[in-house]
C-alpha cells in the first residue's frame, strides 16, 4: 500500500485531524483516487479504532477524536466525492427514540456508519415515530436505526416500527435497534431485522441488511 | 435555610444546606439490568427486596424505587414494590416513575411524605405530574430539560428550574419541596460537562436556595477507571452546594467519599458520621 495511505489510516488511529487533512491532500496530489483514500486511509483507520474501542483499549473521547480526524480528511474529498458521483453504500436514518435524550451509543454507531461509507442522516434525540417515518420516506432510506437507553423509553421501538409498518415502508425499509436494555431476543419480538450490541457490530449488522 | 423534610411512618430525612449530603440508593431500577427487568415481567419482586435490604444495610438514607421495564404494568407494580419495600426497611422512598397514574397509585399506598421522581420542564410533564405531587402532599425531583432538550448552559437550566418552580409555587408546593437536578452529563463526550453542572448546582443553591438531587454515576460513563471521576465529582458536587446523591451506596469507597466531604465542608459535627461509617463498615471498604 502507498505510504500516504497508510500515513492517513495511522493518523486516524493516533487521533491527528491535521495529519489526515494534509495527508489526504498529498494523497490527492500523488494521483490517488478519492475513493481509495476513503476506504484504504480513512475508513481503514476508523474500523482498527472501532475493533480497539470494542476492546476497550481506546475510550469513547478517543472515538470522537478519530472521528473529527475522519472528519478532517472526508472535508478535503467531499468536493471530488461529489463530482465524480461516488454512491454511499447506503443511507441510514439514526435517531434515539421520543422522551429519551441519551445520544453518545447513537453518535458512535453514526461515526463509524460514515466511517463505513453510509450516508448517515440523523435526526438526535427525543424522535417520535412520526418523525422517523418522514425522514425515511423523505430521505429514501435503506436502514432505520433507532436507540433507546432507558427502559421507560423501549416499547417507543416497537411503536416505529408499527408507524413504518402503517406507512407501507415495512418492505423497502430495514430496522435495526440497539442501547443499554435492548436485547437480541427484544429485537427479534418487535420485529427488527437487525439488532447491534456495539457501535462496530452494528456496522457490521447495517452492510449485511444491505445485501439481502 | 431551605429545609426538605421526607418520611415514612416514624423514620424522617431531612436536608439542606449546612447538612450532611442524604444518599438515595439507586439500585431498585431495571434500566441496564437485564435479569432485574425479567424478574419484573415475571411479577417476580425478591430481587426488589433484596436490593432495598442490601442498600439500607449499605448506609442509604433513602431508597428510590424503579420498576419501569419495557412490558411492565407500573401501575399495578409500582403500588406493590413500594408496600414491599416499606415492609422490609424504614427509610423514606423515591418513588420513580415517567408514568403519573403509577406514581400516584404508589403514593396511594405509601404513608408519609415521599419524594416524586421526577418533573421536568416540559409542559405535560408539569400538567401531570405537579399535581399529583400536590395531591398526596409529596416533595417532587425538578429535572433542568424541556421540550427543546438539556441545554447545555449554565443559563439555559438554572431558566428551567426557575419555571419548574415557579409552577410548583402556583399549585401550593413550596420551594423546600421541589429538588432540583441540574443533571449530571458525561465529560466523554463533552470535556466541559461536568463544569456546566457544577456551576447550574452553584446558583441554583445561591440564587434560587433550592435543594438540590444529583444522579451522579453517568458523569464518568465511557471512560475507564470510573471511580476515581465519580469520587472527584461527588465531592466537587458537595461543595458546589448539592444536598443529596442517586447513588450506588454499595460502590466500592465511594458513600465514604460523601462522607469525609461532608466532614470537610463542616457538615458534621464531632465527625460522628464519618466515624459512624467508619465503624459500620470497615470491614466491607
Amino acid at each position: 500500500m502507498s505510504v500516504v495511505l497508510e500515513e492517513i489510516k495511522n493518523g486516524v488511529i493516533k487521533l491527528k485531524p491535521a495529519i489526515v487533512k494534509e495527508a489526504c491532500e498529498r494523497a490527492l496530489a500523488e494521483g490517488i483516487t478519492a475513493q481509495t483514500i476513503l476506504n484504504a486511509g480513512l475508513i481503514a483507520g476508523m474500523a482498527v479504532v472501532g475493533e480497539k474501542f470494542k476492546n476497550n483499549q481506546v475510550f469513547v473521547p478517543e472515538v470522537l477524536m478519530a472521528s473529527k480526524a475522519t472528519h478532517a480528511g472526508m472535508d478535503v474529498l467531499k468536493p471530488i466525492l461529489a463530482e465524480s458521483a461516488v454512491e454511499p453504500v447506503g443511507k441510514f436514518v439514526l435517531g434515539t427514540v421520543k422522551d429519551d435524550l441519551h445520544d453518545i451509543g447513537k453518535n458512535l454507531v453514526g461515526m463509524m456508519l460514515e466511517g463505513s461509507g453510509f450516508e448517515v442522516i440523523d435526526l438526535g434525540i427525543d424522535v417520535s415515530p412520526e418523525k422517523f417515518v418522514k425522514a425515511a420516506k423523505e430521505y429514501n432510506a435503506n436502514i432505520v436505526g433507532m436507540s433507546s437507553l432507558i427502559t421507560s423509553t423501549l416499547h417507543y421501538l416497537g411503536e416505529t416500527i408499527a408507524a413504518m409498518e402503517k406507512a407501507g415502508l415495512r418492505d423497502s425499509v430495514k430496522i435495526m435497534v440497539g442501547g443499554a436494555p435492548v436485547t437480541a431476543e427484544y429485537a427479534k419480538q418487535i420485529g427488527a431485522d437487525g439488532y447491534g450490541k456495539d457501535a462496530s457490530v452494528a456496522v457490521e449488522v447495517a452492510l449485511k441488511l444491505l445485501q439481502q | 435555610m431551605t429545609r426538605t423534610v421526607l418520611r415514612r411512618g416514624s423514620c424522617e430525612v431531612i436536608m439542606g444546606p449546612g447538612m450532611p449530603t442524604v444518599i438515595i440508593g439507586e439500585k431498585i431500577n431495571p434500566t441496564g439490568r437485564k435479569k432485574f427487568a425479567q424478574a419484573l415481567l415475571n411479577g417476580d419482586l425478591s430481587l426488589v427486596r433484596e436490593d432495598a435490604l442490601a442498600q439500607v444495610g449499605a448506609g442509604a438514607d433513602m431508597l428510590d424505587v424503579n420498576v419501569g421495564a419495557a412490558g411492565v404494568n407500573e401501575v399495578e407494580l409500582l403500588p406493590k414494590a413500594v408496600k414491599l419495600v416499606s415492609e422490609v426497611v424504614d427509610v423514606p422512598l423515591c418513588i420513580d416513575s415517567s408514568n403519573p397514574d403509577a406514581l400516584a397509585a404508589a403514593l396511594e399506598v405509601y404513608e408519609g411524605k415521599a419524594l416524586v421522581n421526577s418533573v421536568c420542564g416540559k409542559a405535560a410533564s408539569l400538567e401531570k405530574v405537579l399535581p399529583v405531587v400536590k395531591a398526596y402532599g409529596a416533595a417532587v425531583v425538578g429535572l433542568c430539560m424541556d421540550d427543546q432538550g438539556i441545554p447545555g448552559d449554565v443559563d439555559g437550566r438554572v431558566r428551567i428550574a426557575v419555571k419548574i418552580l415557579e409552577r410548583a409555587e402556583q399549585l401550593g408546593i413550596p420551594r423546600e419541596d421541589v429538588l432540583i437536578d441540574c443533571l449530571a452529563m458525561t465529560v466523554s463526550s463533552d470535556h466541559m460537562a461536568g463544569r456546566v453542572t457544577l456551576e447550574t448546582l452553584g446558583r441554583i443553591s445561591r440564587e434560587l436556595k433550592a435543594n438540590t438531587i444529583l444522579g451522579a454515576s453517568n458523569v464518568s460513563f465511557g471512560l475507564p477507571d470510573r471511580w476515581s471521576i465519580n469520587a472527584a465529582y461527588f465531592s466537587m458536587a458537595i461543595q458546589s452546594g448539592l444536598t443529596s446523591l442517586i447513588m450506588d451506596p454499595n460502590a466500592p469507597g465511594l458513600r465514604r467519599i460523601v462522607k469525609a466531604t461532608d466532614l470537610l465542608m463542616g457538615y458534621d459535627e464531632f465527625a460522628m458520621n464519618y466515624l459512624t461509617d467508619y465503624r459500620q463498615f470497615t470491614e466491607n471498604d
